[in-house]
């Protein structure tokens, strides 16, 4: 469980976080929903401590990471995955050896068990036949899928995406989408996911932050958020013709 | 203005080297990558420096030939002055500047990429030292490949004037190699080997850190590699001069 409160981030003129506070729960995926330049990079960064906010907390399991120095912040960051946006695979080593880059770094198990630790994730998100391929080989849902296996390798308590479906098409974005689910529920990690996509909010959004103008303005989950009378996230959501569709349905 | 920048990046560089200079997680993993980069800055370099110290070589025997000698000069002059030329110069400052070229804007673009595709971030979500992992292989590589580029450098150098003295017969090889050989000083060797040594370390710090803080896209990577390059180059050059005024006295 990771809880931030009242958070705020400036970066010099321009507030792009002002007072954000939540609430993520474990065993579930948690949005975090809002147009591009709402701020979401950004206080997933704060999360993960990429970035420094000026003030707030944020607690991860009753630690709180602001006042961690260096050394606790990098033996917290083992117990978290994060999936890039662009997958960010280390272009200079296979599939497999991507995987078992947090194991050799962080893990004594002997060489033989780290390659099948290695193999094992990589057939839990189905890429095992790829192992030896180099990532520029890959598709953009297939490398979205060697990042996921990374993140998992050490077995992590956090997972962060962040805009996992930015550049897939539909049908590649509901696998990715439905992988993070199930990782999550599976290994009851705590997993927040950024993202503009109605379908990954309508299909795995147990609960949603809608943010707007760098402040939480909603929450709730995947079927509250149809029914909402809160008139910035109605722009945003209806904004999508499929979404629209799907409410006037509803609503018949 | 510009003197308080330079003095800001500086202080960048130290905060950076600081990070870079610790010791590395998994030593397994450190010697791995400095293999892999003893091959790719060193190995990869032989051809290059083999190639342009053969010439060099040659044309500083043809020079000297043309425009020094005369009849009231000892005829081992050639051979004497090609020889300390490139000890003492060519093979390692010279030497140093063609290698920031090759060697400094490959470090800059290859950490800079990284950076801008995120691979630097996903180290540090890790918890990796991620100066450290990238950096400190490439300088031990560097600095413990050079020693050997010096020695080859030297060795083709003066193949390439020997060469030039046998097949043009500008000049007899006998001349050659007794002006070659004479009043030998094994402490200039040492000299050109701990000049070379100072030059690996700017050349891979100094392009690292400017691919290290690469922000933006790849435009700015190939801007980043080319003021690496420039800053590699002015600083060996400075480094040059400290380090002949302390160690020729
Ligand atoms: N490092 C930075 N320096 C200055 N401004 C930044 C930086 N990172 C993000 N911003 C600004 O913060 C705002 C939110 O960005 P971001 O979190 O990336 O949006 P998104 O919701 O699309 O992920 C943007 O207006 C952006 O310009
Ligand atoms: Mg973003």
């Amino acid at each position: 469980m990771i809880e931030i409160s009242s958070i705020y981030k400036r970066f010099e003129e321009q507030t792009v976080l002002n007072n954000v506070s939540a609430l993520f729960d474990d065993g579930k995926t948690n949005l975090i929903i809002g147009k591009s330049g709402a701020g979401k990079t950004v206080l997933l960064k704060c999360i993960v401590g990429l970035l420094t906010p000026e003030k707030g907390k944020i607690i991860y399991d009753g630690r709180d990471i602001v006042s961690f120095n260096k050394k606790e912040m990098m033996l917290l960051r083992r117990e978290i995955g994060m999936l890039f946006q662009n997958a960010a695979l280390f272009d200079s080593m296979s599939v497999l050896e991507n995987v078992m880059f947090p194991l050799d770094m962080f893990s004594d198990m002997p060489y033989k068990e780290r390659v099948k630790r290695a193999q094992f994730c990589l057939d839990r998100v189905s890429m095992l036949e790829a192992q030896d391929k180099s990532p520029d080989e890959l598709s953009g849902g297939m490398q979205k899928r060697a990042a996921i296996a990374r993140a998992i390798a050490l077995g992590p308590k956090y997972l962060f995406c962040d805009e996992p479906n930015s550049g897939l098409d539909p049908q590649t974005s509901l696998k990715i989408d439905e992988l993070i689910h199930d990782i999550t529920k599976e290994y009851n990690i705590t997993t927040i996911v950024n993202t503009h996509d109605m379908n990954s909010v309508m299909g795995i959004g147990d609960h949603i932050l809608f943010l707007a103008d760098g402040r939480l303005s909603w929450e709730g989950n995947k079927d509250e958020i149809l029914h909402t009378d809160n008139e910035t996230l109605n722009n945003f959501l209806f904004s999508s013709d499929l979404v629209r569709k799907v409410k006037e349905m509803g609503n018949k | 203005m510009i003197l308080v920048d330079s003095i800001k990046t500086f202080g960048e560089y130290i905060l950076l080297m600081k990070r870079v200079l610790s010791q590395p997680e998994r030593w397994r993993v450190f010697f791995r990558r400095m293999l892999h980069e003893m091959y790719q800055l060193g190995v990869n370099s032989i051809p290059i420096v083999l190639l342009i110290s053969f010439f060099i070589g040659a044309v500083i025997c043809i020079q000297l030939k043309l425009n020094i000698e005369s009849p009231w000069m000892p005829k081992m002059v050639v051979g004497y002055s090609t020889r300390e030329i490139l000890i003492l110069e060519f093979s390692s400052s010279i030497m140093c500047l063609i290698l920031a070229g090759k060697v400094g804007s490959n470090i800059t673009s290859e950490i800079g990429t990284m950076r801008v595709t995120q691979q630097i971030d996903a180290l540090e979500i890790m918890g990796v030292n991620s100066a450290n992992f990238l950096i400190l292989p490439k300088i031990t590589a560097l600095i413990s490949m050079i020693p050997m580029l010096v020695i080859f450098s030297i060795a083709a150098g003066t193949a390439g004037a020997f060469a030039i003295g046998k097949f043009t017969g500008i000049m007899t090889p006998e001349d050659l190699m007794v002006g070659l050989q004479y009043e030998f000083q094994q402490w200039y060797i040492w000299c050109s080997i701990i000049k070379s040594v100072a030059f690996a370390f700017i050349i891979t710090s100094v392009s690292s850190f400017y691919g290290y803080r690469v922000s933006g896209g790849s435009l700015e990577v190939g801007k980043a590699s080319t003021n690496a390059v420039v800053s590699c180059s002015a600083l060996i050059l400075f480094a040059d001069m400290v380090l002949t005024q302390l160690l020729m006295q």
